[in-house]
């Protein structure tokens, strides 16, 4: 007998389905080790918690009942459902029948947890073998939570189901949740409880659905449970891998059940409220998905980008998804501005040419409608809705009072605002998805094996290229672990890879201090006469700007060549570097920028003091000349009145001006790069000296690092923008409906699948990260100029103002209650924003931590397995000492259940005897198997019987019950492997 | 063949939704693309099957080397031929949707990699794979030296138990790990 802290009852169990294994050899294994497990689940926590008491001869009596009316029913179950399909999976569990032996002689309550899941993890696969198993698996899981609970209730369950065996399956199903019903009910009530459990089974299996109302309370419990139970099978029915007919069949009886006892639950008052939640949970469903299917139906270019997927995998496609979803992103931030500040401005806000920052000055009218001075967006469109100088600064506008000023801050800040919110949920979202893709070396070849095809590929060209790039991978992998870590000169690598970032830190330098350079020098020629400027000199800023963006991006690739990093490392530099670029070169340019905005404002006072200065004048002269103290206004036409430099709009043109310039760079280039080269290699091949096609230029691949960083800074330009220049993001939603279109177009038509093939996958929440970043820092210089920069006094909504949030307060003083101004002077008080700030510090603390020990746990677990499989791999190589002191090892550890139990991995020996498997053990211990199969053939003849009359040993010299996890103190059988330590 | 759309019974369609992961459009595509497959005799009985070739010839499948093991994967039909219904095929779109869960899309990845259908995948089934990812042609195909190495660092990789073969629960506790499976077990219409 096995001497562990195992009850005989526990011991009896086992055996008696070991007997059941041994005798079934075909037909319905995968159920009967279902039920097997089952049995042992429900008993083995039991057995657990009586450890060291003797079990009552009564307890055992009802379970040998219990096993041997199983055992008959199996039989007849085989019979039964011989016309099952799955023949595959049949011969897996008879395979696996060695898994299951091996399991049966571990502890009981590592037993207990590991079949609990092993159970779930096999449960569709055994439930697909009848219906009843269905209703197991379902009871499994919910069972999770209340086992403990519900364990009384459990063995009702199968009892019943027994009876209800050649019964209607509804009925059986019934007496089940009512059982289940009562176990949690009663959980207090120990003694009740088993009559009470016959008294419902009976009443259940006798089919009582006529009389709803003689329904007790409990009943109805039962029957609720029951439905809800039904409902979350209809709901995770697409979860299982079963063949449409089946789960049809069976989602039509779950609904017609539901549909039959749904109404009938609920009492009085409470009936009809019952009847109401159906109804409305029913209209729910319905609704959320026509919901769902509307959301589908109104995602755009879903076949354009499936044909790209088709050609290119799924990596080109994910640029594209991702432009996608920054058009999505847009489109909405362009209703904000558009629907709350330029239409409002422009329905009900006074026309143009009615006050001076609405009217283009008299100097400039000559040449406002230029074309050249419209691309530089001077001229009229410098005075547009556009930008930030067009608007009004009047309280409230139109009929509506819509409170324009207000509404100007509030969406400006609201961009950022929806902005970082969709950015962190996409985020959020994007890592609940996949694995925990940490352990990266423990499964190379494995991915590449299983996981390399992407099925998404439907172009045979495509196809070919990704045989080859397998190909290659494998090869590659298969060279790497054959010279494994031979390193050849490790300092030049490190030389030249310290030499490769000083190369790219200069580069990134020399470019920094370029655009700076640019940016005076520009405002130094904004200084002299526009006449006398070239092109170059009026556009120096983005032509330099853009050119770097083209240039440094290669430029870093081939330096990066000398690090020899592996392709995907290498990526991540890459696009780390390209990121560094576009950061510094932006905020070069924003420093820039605010020099020439401080200038401004120095200008912009000189002007102001200048017109007071002149108002006075002319009122001093008027006052003199007319001899009156009422004085008129002076009547100057509003182009000819002097105003200051407003600076938001120039930032706002300077932004829009980078923008359009990165939209013709990129264009042009996919032009050039990619068209116009397609276009030669194509042609020009047929009269070529070599092969265009296969050697030099060849054709241009799609650049997915690089568009898609591309995409992140121009987005971060438009955050960044959109304050000063509202038609921006207007601009920018043409731009990216365009570039879909004109980028779909270029690869498809010019574009070549990847030789390398990188997946999708990961990158994605890396790029959503940039995006936060980019996010991030163009959130710093709005913000700051909204909170410290005084606006300009002669143009936009603030002018006049002291500060641009003062528009907040004046509202909250002059439109709100009192008391809301109040609780916001309260709100700002220092003495609440601290504390504010101090608890989200704490909770940032705490949350850390908490993840840090998910982290710890993580590793833990990760490395546990790791022992588990590396004692394994001794097991199989090395001799048996090495091994048992690893299982001591494992066996002191703490928290043992979550490790994948030795017992389920190891061989058995007295299965190999049995099937003669390849493993050398088996030779060496004979004595062992021989007991265990002159035990089994035992089993066999006297199932019951015999095997509690096995059961000789006390449980007093299993040491203390709490101690159930140390190593078996005597000879085991049950491990059936060498001699186990003497404790002491 | 706009008017097929409308042969599929609402009901129907609204079981379907409940069943597999598409989305009523895609049901509808499905079948507007499964009845496009179907042969003029064919439309008028109760469930008509699409033989094998036809399926193949679908531009989604046409390329993939795996499709005749998806065919039979999917297939319900009693000869083993690899025909399939319309509901085979919702099923088969429905487990390479974007919304399967994990579970079941390794489930019939699995399925699809085991060859010889006896639920394990054994050294041949491996070196079928193997074949299958590099391509036809003899010079993308491994050497046996390559392919043996291979095999053997697989095994070494994801046979947990060591008996030689990587059943289901080895197979799923690997590919939970990927981190691109879900990403690419993909076939969209």
């Amino acid at each position: 007998m096995p001497p562990r802290k195992k009850t005989d009852i526990a011991i009896k169990m086992e055996e008696v389905g070991m007997d059941i294994d041994g005798e079934l050899d075909s037909g319905h294994e995968d159920e009967v080790r279902w039920r097997d497990r089952n049995r042992k689940v429900k008993l083995s926590p039991r057995a657990g918690g009586r450890n060291g008491k003797q079990a009552t001869s009564e307890e055992e009596e009802e379970e040998e009942d219990e096993a041997q009316s199983k055992r008959a029913h199996k039989k007849k179950a085989k019979v039964q459902d011989s016309e099952e399909e799955d023949e595959e999976e049949e011969d897996e569990a008879q395979r696996k029948r060695a898994y299951k032996k091996k399991a049966k002689v571990q502890d009981s309550e590592e037993e207990d947890e590991e079949e609990e899941k092993s159970v779930k993890r096999k449960g569709p696969k055994a439930a697909g073998r009848n219906k009843k198993a269905v209703k197991q698996v379902s009871e499994e899981e919910s069972e999770e939570e209340e086992r403990g609970k519900k364990r009384k209730g459990r063995k009702s369950t199968i009892k019943n189901q027994k009876e209800g065996q050649n019964k209607e399956k509804k009925s059986d199903a019934k007496g089940k949740s009512d059982a289940k019903g009562k176990g949690v009910k009663d959980k207090g009530n120990e003694k009740d409880k088993k009559k009470k459990n016959a008294k419902y089974s009976s009443s259940s299996s006798s089919g009582e659905s006529g009389d709803e109302d003689s329904l007790s309370e409990g009943e109805i419990a039962a029957q609720k449970e029951e439905v809800e139970e039904k409902k979350k099978l209809i709901a995770t029915l697409r979860n299982k891998p079963w063949r449409m007919k089946r789960r049809l069949k069976l989602l039509k009886e779950c609904q017609a059940f539901v549909e039959k006892f749904e109404g009938a639950l609920g009492k009085g008052k409470g009936r009809k409220l019952y009847a109401y939640k159906v109804i409305i949970a029913k209209k729910m469903i319905k609704f959320n998905r026509d919901f769902d299917n509307f959301k589908t139906a109104c995602i755009p270019w879903e076949r354009k980008i499936k044909e790209v997927e088709s050609h290119f995998g799924s990596s080109v496609a994910s640029y594209f998804i991702f432009l996608r979803w920054m058009y999505g992103l847009n489109l909405v931030l362009f209703g904000f501005m558009f629907g709350l500040v330029v239409l409002p401005e422009v329905m009900m806000g006074l026309p143009y040419g009615s006050i001076p920052r609405k009217t283009v000055p008299r100097a400039q009218q000559a040449k406002a409608m230029d074309y050249s001075v419209l691309l530089d967006f001077g001229g009229y469109c410098k005075y547009s809705v556009l930008f930030y100088g067009y608007y009004n600064d009047e309280r409230t506008i139109g009929l509506l009072q819509f409170r324009l000023p207000l509404s100007y801050l509030l969406v400006g800040v609201g961009i950022f605002g929806y902005s970082l919110m969709v950015v962190i949920r996409t985020m959020a979202r994007n890592s609940d998805e996949g694995g925990d893709g940490g352990d990266d070396g423990q499964f190379t070849f494995t991915f590449k094996m299983f996981t390399s095809w992407d099925y998404l590929i439907g172009n045979p060209e495509t196809a070919d290229n990704k045989y080859a790039s397998i190909t290659t991978s494998f090869k590659e992998s298969i060279v790497d672990e054959q010279e494994n870590q031979k390193d050849e000169n490790i300092h030049l690598r490190r030389f030249l890879r310290v030499l490769a970032n000083l190369f790219i830190l200069c580069s990134l330098g020399g470019s920094g201090f370029l655009i700076y350079f640019v940016v005076k020098r520009s405002q130094d020629f904004a200084k002299l006469d526009q006449n006398t400027l070239s092109w170059y000199e009026k556009n120096e800023v983005e032509v330099v700007m853009s050119l770097l963006g083209l240039v440094c991006p290669p430029l870093f690739e081939t330096i990066a060549e000398l690090e020899e990093y592996h392709p995907r490392i290498a990526l991540k530099w890459q696009l780390g570097r390209i990121f560094a670029l576009f950061l510094g070169n932006l905020y070069t340019f924003l420093f820039a920028l605010f020099d020439d905005v401080n200038e401004k404002l120095e200008q912009e006072k000189y002007i102001k003091n200048a017109t007071i200065w002149g108002l006075k004048e002319y009122y001093a002269n008027y006052s003199t000349f007319h001899n009156t103290t009422d004085i008129p206004p002076p009547e100057i036409p509003p182009a000819d009145v002097i105003r200051g430099p407003c600076w938001e709009t120039d930032v706002g043109i300077e932004f829009v001006k980078l923008t359009v310039s990165d939209i013709q760079v990129t264009y042009l280039t996919i032009l050039i790069g990619d068209f116009v080269r397609a276009v030669i290699v194509r042609f020009l091949n047929y009269c070529w000296c070599w092969d265009l096609e296969a050697g030099f230029p060849s054709y241009g691949e799609f650049d997915i690092s690089g568009n898609v960083l591309g995409l992140i800074f121009n987005q971060g330009m438009i955050w960044m923008g959109a304050f000063y220049a509202p038609g921006l993001v207007g601009l920018n939603v043409l731009r990216l409906l365009s570039s879909m279109y004109y980028q779909c177009w270029a690869v498809m038509s010019c574009n070549v699948p990847h030789e390398r093939v990188f997946k999708a996958s990961k990158s994605n929440n890396f790029y959503m990260g940039l995006l936060l970043l980019v996010l991030f820092l163009s959130l710093l210089p709005v913000v700051y100029t909204i909170m410290t920069l005084p606006p300009s006094s002669d143009c936009g909504p603030f002018s006049g103002r002291a500060q641009m949030y003062d528009v907040v307060m004046e509202t909250i003083e002059k439109d709100l209650p009192a008391f809301i101004g109040n609780i916001f002077t309260y709100a700002t008080n220092p003495g609440l924003i601290i504390p504010a700030v101090l608890l989200m510090v704490l909770a940032i603390y705490y949350l850390n931590a908490t993840s840090k020990n998910y982290q710890n746990a993580n590793l833990e677990l990760k490395r546990k397995m790791q022992m588990a499989r590396d004692e394994e791999k001794n097991r199989r190589n090395n001799k048996e000492s090495t091994n048992q002191v690893m299982h001591d090892l494992v066996g002191l550890l703490p928290n043992r259940s979550l490790i994948p139990p030795p017992a389920e991995e190891a061989p058995p020996p007295d299965n190999m005897s049995e099937k003669g498997s390849k493993f050398p053990k088996v030779a060496k211990r004979p004595g062992a198997v021989k007991v265990k199969g002159v035990n089994l053939q035992k089993d066999v003849s006297l199932a019951a019987p015999n095997s509690r009359e096995a059961v000789t040993r006390p449980p007093g010299p299993r040491g203390p019950p709490g101690n159930a996890r140390g190593p078996p103190p005597g000879p085991g059988r049950g491990r059936g492997r060498g001699a186990p330590p003497p404790r002491c | 063949m706009g008017t097929t759309a409308s042969q599929l019974r609402k009901d129907l369609l609204s079981e379907y939704q409940e069943l597999t992961f598409l989305t009523k459009q895609e049901i509808i595509l499905a079948h507007k693309r499964f009845s496009e497959l179907l042969s003029k005799e064919d439309r008028n009985i109760p469930t008509p099957r699409v033989p094998m070739e036809k399926v193949l010839s679908l531009p989604e499948l046409k390329s993939n080397p795996f499709r005749k093991r998806i065919c039979h994967v999917f297939s319900t039909s009693d000869m083993k031929d690899g025909s399939l219904t319309f509901e085979d095929f919702l099923d088969l779109l429905s487990a390479f949707s974007d919304s399967a869960t994990l579970e079941i899309k390794s489930h019939y990845a699995f399925r699809i990699f085991d060859f010889d259908d006896d639920g394990t995948l054994d050294g041949g089934d491996l070196e079928k794979l193997v074949n299958c990812l590099t391509g036809e042609t003899d010079d993308t195909r491994l050497t046996t030296e390559e392919m043996r190495q291979l095999i053997s660092n697989i095994l070494e990789e994801s046979d947990i138990d060591k008996d030689g073969t990587v059943n289901l629960s080895e197979f799923q506790h690997v590919i939970s790990r990927s981190p691109d499976f879900v990403s690419s077990f993909k076939i969209v219409l």
